[in-house]
This record gives structure tokens, sequence and C-alpha cells, in this order.
């Protein structure tokens, strides 16, 4: 059993201008202690991908369909007590914008301590030791000191610190990174993911890493997840995603990015503009910008099939091109 | 007319300091470019790249004369710019694309009105029907269907967004452009074509750029050559695979190693150099070298002096007392 299974989730906001379906059938599974890598761009539901799973879902949202499991346990309909359980104590997040997402009028250390307080039963004292204890680990200067400061005297890089440490503080057994470093410099970035890379082999949890940075996917992640759209077109591990992709979108992104390697050359993007969300069309989502779009792909929406072992794409090429290895795509 | 000069800009010991208050009837200046020197060539594209608050932005800003410069000289086409006729003329050559795609553009304004403002500033045309004809000319060159000219920006994608931009600045017909952060708030799919729309305008048309921008990887793709800067500071400057291959000054090492790299078996195996400690703040920078804060070899020295920008071999200058 998978320590987190997600099958066929479909979430959609319902807006006046009618449903927008932001998460369209995705299904995967994460193994306990694997880094997994969410990637898409804006619009594609990887963010909603990961608020469904915690059901922190904007007043609009709903999960219409499809089931996520927690150790086994159904968390879709399990109601909010359940929830308030799961939430921060068993999978935490840490948001993007470390800026926005701690409170300006409360000390850090009364953050920290808030969700200890609430899920370990520890006194007030215990909380602090622990929430000090908890700056420790992640590298922040002067704990004790710290503790009674406000988040406007951190810097961006130490609020994001704090945020993990926050998130940390109940040894959950998922932590979601919700773009955790796009909004720092590369050298702050590069000591996050250091940070983030250690802990977790020192603690043992697993990571859903959100992000639209191939190279931070590349660097951190175990298995990789691609989304457009709000499906998923292609999964599989890092090797399998970076080296042999098997979705024109996916090959279109790598081709797309600067590397080292097409030095000089101009880069070949992706035409078209993303998809909108509310007009979405009647076959692949992507086929529209595809190059190699045929009729098909207009028409009717590529089931997710097995590539090899754990690869998986949903794409009509390979099928064309007799890559598929037969039978449905789910295990 | 003078012979054309083989460097198009030139800056000199430019200075740009703000005045911060930190008290009462008391201001701390804030040197957010310090005494940088640089030229650009005639043709070439130069990346600027640095962290958040190193000042490159505001180089950008001050070059064009959006900031009154505290001290230094702007030489453009081996001209002094210095009185307010100099900056007018400036400005009909000189331009920029700004970041934001979405807070740039006038929500009041249709496209063919945004990409005609700089010709009704500068009286570049006889006729209406010219004008028209411009605008039309220059939707082309970025890609943008003529029939949307009469939208408004927010019927457009921040792709599309950043096309109208990019046409706005062409209007005037430049050879130079300061490109700030054009690509970074666009998705990486429609990033490769902007960038390229840049490569293939630059070809065309013949201009110059002062490409300012934070992702390492798509500055090396664009640029001639590199500046790094830190803290107000240019701390090296080389051709654009030179300076990747081997970087000098102990900032820029770091730096490059620190960008993740979109390949899973050289991510892996990058050994990254990771700095220690924060981005000091450049209101109470570290006395000499703004980076001894944070630099694995710092000495006496570095905390005494700081080192003066040297060319260490041809073409590659660092500012370093190691080095």
């Amino acid at each position: 059993m998978s320590l987190l299974e997600v099958n066929d989730l479909h979430t959609s906001f319902f807006t006046d201008a009618g449903e927008v379906k932001a998460v369209n059938g995705v299904s995967f599974s994460l193994e306990k202690g694997k880094v997994l890598g969410i990637v898409g761009e804006s619009g594609s539901g990887k963010s909603v991908t990961a608020y469904s799973v915690m059901q922190i879902l904007a007043g609009a949202g709903k999960i219409v369909s499809g089931s996520v499991k927690l150790n086994g346990q159904e968390l879709v309909g399990a109601g909010e007590k359940v929830m308030k359980d799961v939430r921060g104590n068993r999978i935490s997040i840490i948001f993007q914008d470390p800026m926005t997402s701690l409170n300006p009028t409360y000390t850090i250390g009364r953050q920290l301590m808030e969700g200890i307080l609430l899920h370990t039963g520890r006194t007030k004292k215990q909380a602090w030791d622990r929430a000090v204890e908890m700056l420790k680990l992640v590298n922040v200067n002067e704990p004790e000191k710290r503790m009674k400061q406000y988040p406007y005297e951190f810097s961006g890089g130490m609020r994001q610190r704090v945020m993990i440490a926050m998130a940390l503080a109940c040894e959950p057994d998922i932590l979601i990174a919700d773009e955790p470093t796009t909004a720092l410099d590369v050298t702050i970035q590069a000591q996050i993911l250091e940070l983030m890379k250690n802990l977790q082999e020192e603690l043992g949890m697993a990571i859903i890493m959100i992000t639209h940075d191939l190279g931070v996917v590349a660097q951190m992640c175990d298995e990789i997840i691609v989304m457009y759209a709000g499906s998923v077109c292609e999964q599989g591990t890092a090797e399998d995603i970076f080296y042999s992709p098997c979705h024109e979108y996916t090959k279109g992104l790598l081709r797309s990015i600067p590397t080292t390697s097409n030095d000089g050359e101009r880069l070949q993007p992706i035409t078209g503009t993303p998809i909108d969300l509310l007009n979405m069309p009647k076959g692949c989502p992507f086929a529209p910008r595809c190059d190699n779009a045929m009729k098909i792909c207009l028409r009717e929406r590529a089931q997710r099939k097995n590539i090899d072992g754990g690869h998986y794409a949903a794409c009509w090429i390979n099928e064309r091109d007799g890559k598929v290895k037969g039978g449905e795509g789910s295990e | 007319m003078s012979e054309k000069s083989e460097n198009l800009v030139e800056i000199r010991g430019l200075k740009q300091y703000f005045p911060v208050n930190t008290g009462f009837f008391r201001s701390t200046p804030l040197k957010a470019v310090d005494d940088v020197s640089f030229t650009i060539k005639r043709g070439e594209t130069l990346g600027l790249v640095g962290e958040s608050g190193c000042g490159k932005t505001t180089v950008g800003r001050t070059i064009l004369h959006l900031y009154k410069p505290t001290a230094g000289e702007i030489i453009y086409d081996g001209k002094p710019i210095k009185t307010k006729d100099d900056i007018k003329e400036f400005r009909k050559k000189a331009t920029m694309v700004f970041q934001d795609p979405y807070s740039s553009l006038n929500p009041r304004m249709t496209v063919s009105d945004i990409i005609g403002e700089p010709l009704d500033i500068h009286k570049m045309y006889d006729s209406s029907e010219k004008r028209r004809e411009r605008i039309i000319e220059l939707m082309g060159y970025v890609g943008l269907n003529t029939e949307h000219a009469s939208r408004y920006a927010h019927e457009f994608s921040g792709g599309q967004r950043q096309r109208i931009g990019i046409a706005r600045s062409l209007a005037i017909d430049p050879e130079f452009i300061v490109c700030d952060e054009p690509v970074s708030a666009l998705d990486v799919s429609i990033q490769a074509q902007v960038i390229n729309m840049f490569d293939e305008l630059q070809e065309k048309l013949g201009l110059t750029y002062l490409f300012i921008a934070h992702d390492l990887l798509v500055v090396r793709h664009i640029s001639d050559r590199i500046a790094v800067m830190y803290l107000g500071k240019m701390v090296e400057l080389a051709d654009a695979k030179e300076i990747y291959d081997h970087p000098q000054h102990p900032y820029s090492k770091s730096l490059l190693s620190s960008v993740p790299v979109p390949d899973p078996k050289i991510a892996r195996a990058n050994k990254r150099i990771v700095l220690s400690g924060d981005i000091p703040s450049p209101l109470n920078a570290p006395s000499g070298c703004p980076f001894r804060t944070r630099c694995p070899h710092a000495t006496e020295k570095c905390a005494e002096q700081m080192p003066a920008l040297r060319e260490i071999s041809p073409g590659h200058f660092a500012a370093c007392h190691i080095l």
C-alpha cells in the first residue's frame, strides 16, 4: 500500500462564467520517503491538485469525484474532523510566498507553537522547546531570540525556513511544497533546496514538490508528473521524463528551455497560447498547440497508457508508434 | 557626421543613491548602484545578472535617465548625455521593455494607442494614415494579429501583452533597448517564443540590448557578454561562455553553481557552492568588498579595501583581491 493514493481526482471551480475543471482526472501514488514532482505551467492544476489533497480549496472549488487515500484511509468525504487531524499533522504544506504566508501580527514563536499545541498535546513549555528545536533544525541562528521576533524582521529565505520548521514540527508523513523557492533568489534557493533534501533524508518523509522550474525538479525529484490543463500528460521517474519523454507536451517543454547543450541555437518554443479552461476542446487539451497532432487528437482524449515500468503517458502518438504496452493505465 | 564608434553605450563611474529616511530629520543614502563602469558594443547583447536588490534594474533605469544619476557619465554613441535636450534626443534612440506585462500597459488604452503613443510623443509621422501603417508594421514585427489593434490589453494573455510592450518600444525605431526581466513573468513555453523574438528582432533591426534578468540560463542563452552585480557593485564581466565555464569571482562561482540544471544526472552530480547567510541590506553594506560577509575566502584586506574591477585575462574582468 502506498502512503498516498490519488485516484481519478476531479476538482472544479463553479464560477459565474461556468464550471472550470481545474483538475480533470488525476491519479498518482506516493511512496514513503520519495520526492514526487508535479510540473506544469500556470493554470495546469498543479496547485489545485495539492489543495484538493489537503482539502483547502477556496470557496468556489469542490472535489467533484475521485478518491484520496492516506495510508489506506479515504479522505474525500471524510469530514472536517478527520481533515483537521490530517492537516499540519500528517500532511503539511508550505506555500510559494513566504512574505504573505506568515501572519504579520503574531511572533514567529506563537505561529510555530500553534500547530504543535493543536496536534501533539504538549504543554506550552514543551511546545516552546519543540519550536526552538525546529528553528535549530532549519538553521535559523539564535533561535530563542528569533522566537520573539515578528515576520518583518526576517528575510525571505529565513521566512521560508520558518515555514518549513512550522510544517515539520508535527513530523508529518508528507510535506507538500507549493513552489517553495519561486519567490527566492538563486543562492537562497540553493540553501532551501539543500535544507529540504537533508531534512527529507533525516526524517524520512515524502515530499510533493510543485514547481514550474524543470531545473528544480531535475535536482530534487525521484518521480515526476507533468500536468497540462488539469490532466496528467505523463508520469514516470526523473530519467523517464528527461531522457525519454513520451508526450508531445513534455517534449515541447524540454525543447523550449535554454540549457548548456543548445547553446547558440534558436529555442524551439511551443506555439500558441495556454488553454482557456472555460473552453476546453473535446479531444486532447494540448492538441491545438501540438505540431504533430493527428485527427484523432482533436476528436478524442488519449487514455493514460503504460509505456514501461512506472512510466505512463496519455498521447495518441505513442499508440501510433506502438510504444504502448497495452492494457489500461492504472496500476 | 563622425564615424560610428564601436561602443554604443559607455558607462563611467555610475552612482545612483536614493535618500532613505532613517530617523527624525535624518536620511542615509541607499547606494543602489555604486561606481559601476562598463561598455556595451554596437549590436551586442550584454546580460546583467544578480539577485534582488543588487541594483541591476536601477542601472537600466539610470542609463535611460528615468532616474537622475547621482554621479557618473553616460556616453551614447560617443556623446555624453547631460542636458535636457540630450536626454530627449537620446530617448528617440533608446527605450525599455518592462518586466510585468500586466502593469506596464495602460488598461484604458487600445493596443494601437499603446503602440502609437511613442510615435505621438516624438511626432514621428506626417499623417494619420502613416501612423496607422506604422502601427500595423510594428504589430507584424512582434507577431500580433492586426485585427487586435482596437482591443484592450486585458483581452490578451501574458505572452501577447509582452509582445505589445515590445512593439511599443520598437515604435521609435530604436538602436538600444534596455530589457528589464522581459520574460520572467511568462510561462516556460511562452518564454521561449519571446526569447526567440528578441533574437530575430536583433538580427532584423540591428538592435543592441542590455538584457537584465535573474534567470541565468535565459541570460546565458541570449547574451554575448555577461556582467554580474552584487550589492550595487559589478563583480565580474566576461563573455557569456567564458563566465559560465570559468567564473572567477567567488560570488559568480556560487551563483552559477546554484542554478538548478534541467537534467537529472548533471543536477545530482553537480557540486553546489551553497553560500551561508543572506544578502546584507544595501543601507549598511559591509566595508570594503560587499561580498566579504558571505565569501569563503575573505581576508582582512577585503574588509579594508574594495577591490577594483580589473582585467584578469583578455576580455575577462573581475573585482576580487584573491585573483
